[in-house]
């Protein structure tokens, strides 16, 4: 197949892929858009392919390493449970930056193959771009088992911090384009394994100082790395295809990085330096300790909600956690029997990675258009009898609207306290992420449901 | 003088930073983690690259490291590629409306 045809193809599955994200504006098209990604990545590895035209002793390799990752992929897909989600794709972006890196390393050794001129005397662009790709591809690889291994448990979710951090990751950050420079100026091959080497070690410092219920934000920052490295392999290949959806996978993973600072009100930069939640801690649990708060059990909470006319449930991370959804979607179903109006509210950092509650209790069988945004369901809270809030904490807490001393002040929260009732299962009295307390425990119209998530639903389902 | 083609390349991927853009702002909120899903199995199209690695042949026919580096990365970008898209197609089919008759 000449060049320019097989160019020709690969600005077809580019476009294919555009379609694919085009799709996700609405859950009808959203079907057909995969179907459009997996057309146009189908394209892009047979033109690969055709284009080599003749094929060495690797074909039989290339085709057995293709069909186990496949197997392998195809496995996990339908093995991992809806909870897990935020570890898979962590998990995988891992992989995008790894693969980039091995590309890019075998490009580096074997220049002739890539048109890239020959051994010790690779061209200078290239060069550059090989080393973007390298380096953003070796930090997505690093800081993805990291946010992985922190999203599992293995690593504890809290920040890890030491002094002089920022510091030092500012001076390997500079040290990567000195390398870069030295590479291009030397081409010799140490620079290109020392920069491969710190780059692995910035992604690794990078993620350590950031917090378990920042993870939306370093999910989404480390989806747009991984595009990122591959529009700088794209570039080295001369590859359409690569440019187009390195750009697309970018940019994607900016803006939601950018929807999810906003759902904490805190710039990306006091995100990405970290440490939120660490030093909060200790000051404000001290004072407000002895408060009356008011706790029932599941006949308490049945009692209020069978006399409701409509009742908001506000999901959060300690849902995913109890894996309470299919109990709650029980309970849901139980109250709609009763002709109570139930409509399911979603904030936008609820969860460990954008859009977690939604797949949770798409999962669930709760049907989309019961479940609303914060902007579409704020207004409602005012007029609902019960708003029923299950492992959510900081997204409801009225401080951040009436007490500017606080962390999180500013942030867009759930009118949650304007309901008639609020019904807050939890397992304890403890502080959310933030680190601060939540004063609607202690309102006169609050009732805390102490016990997990998932056993209490189900206790409230029998007691309706 | 004759443009370099880099700038070709600059202009297709500054454009498709814009496309990207305006694209994925549509993108419904209750979708994002699908949109995760699926933007990391198309990053994997990176596996061109790892193919054209793993089948580049020298003089002698034998396996070079170059060539094995690409087959990993062919692994891992598959992993990534039949992973990514059958979880996200495994998502899409949960999202369903309200049954209007009942």
């Amino acid at each position: 197949m000449s060049a320019n045809l097989s160019a020709i193809f690969y600005l077809i599955s580019g476009v294919l892929f555009i379609l694919a994200l085009r799709g996700l504006s609405s859950p009808e098209t959203s079907r057909q858009g995969n179907f459009f990604g997996i057309l146009g990545m189908t394209i892009a590895i047979t033109v690969t392919f055709l284009s080599i035209g003749s094929f060495s002793s690797g074909l039989i390799y290339v085709l057995i390493f293709l069909s186990v990752g496949g197997l392998i992929g195809a496995f996990i897909a339908y093995k991992i449970p809806m909870t897990a989600m935020p570890e898979l794709v962590a998990g995988f972006h891992s992989l995008v930056g790894l693969s980039a890196v091995l590309v890019a390393i075998s490009a580096f050794l074997n220049p002739e193959a890539f048109n890239l001129g020959s051994s010790g005397n690779i061209k200078f662009a290239s060069l550059i771009e090989m080393s973007i790709g390298a380096a953003v591809g070796a930090i997505t690889f690093s800081g993805s088992i990291i946010a992985f291994l922190k999203l599992q448990g293995i690593m504890s979710g809290s920040p890890i911090t030491f002094k002089g951090q920022h510091l030092f990751n500012a001076l390997l950050l500079i040290s990567i384009i000195v390398l870069t420079y030295l590479l291009c100026s030397s081409q010799s091959s140490e620079f290109f394994w020392i920069l491969l080497a710190v780059s692995f070690l910035i992604g690794f410092l990078l993620i350590i100082p950031i917090g378990g219920a920042d993870m939306p934000v370093v999910i989404s920052m480390l989806n747009s790395y991984s595009g990122w490295a591959a529009a700088g392999i794209g570039f080295t290949l001369e590859n359409s295809a690569l440019i187009i959806t390195g750009a697309l996978v970018g940019s994607s993973g900016a803006i939601l990085s950018y929807i999810m600072c906003k759902g904490m009100n805190r710039s990306f930069f006091n995100v990405i330096l970290g440490g939120f939640g660490a030093t909060e801690q200790s000051a404000s649990s001290v004072d407000k300790e002895h408060r009356p708060v008011k706790s029932g059990n599941a006949e308490d909470a049945a009692f209020l909600m069978k006399n409701a006319s409509s009742v908001i449930i506000v999901p959060g991370y300690g849902m995913a956690v109890a894996q309470a959804q299919h109990a709650l979607r029980e309970m849901v179903d139980t109250l709609k029997k009763n002709d109570i109006k139930v409509t399911y509210a979603i904030h936008p950092v609820a969860g460990r990675m954008p859009g977690h509650m939604n797949v949770l209790l798409a999962e669930a069988n709760v049907p989309y258009d019961e479940v609303f945004e914060l902007e579409e369901i704020n207004n409602d809270f005012a007029n609902a009898d019960v708003a029923f809030v299950i492992g959510a904490n900081d997204v409801t807490n009225p401080a951040a609207k009436n007490d500017p001393q606080s962390p999180i002040y500013g942030m867009p929260v759930l009118d949650v306290e304007k309901c008639k009732s609020v019904l807050f299962v939890k397992r304890s009295l403890s502080p959310g992420y933030a680190g601060i307390d939540n004063d609607l425990f202690y309102k006169e119209n609050t009732l805390m449901l102490f016990a997990d998530a998932k056993k209490m639903t189900e206790e409230i389902t029998k007691n309706l | 003088m004759e443009i370099d083609p880099f700038i070709f390349r600059l202009s297709i991927f500054i454009l498709s930073i814009f496309i990207g853009y305006y694209v994925v702002w549509s993108v419904t909120p209750s979708l994002h983690t699908p949109l995760m899903s699926v933007t990391n199995a198309i990053s994997s199209v990176i596996i061109v690259g790892a193919i054209i690695a793993g089948l580049a042949g020298n003089l002698d026919g034998d396996l070079t490291i170059s060539n094995i580096f690409g087959f990993l990365a062919i692994s891992l970008a598959a992993v990534n590629i039949f992973g990514g898209f059958l979880v996200t197609q495994r998502m899409l089919q949960m999202y369903k409306k309200k049954k209007k008759d009942k």
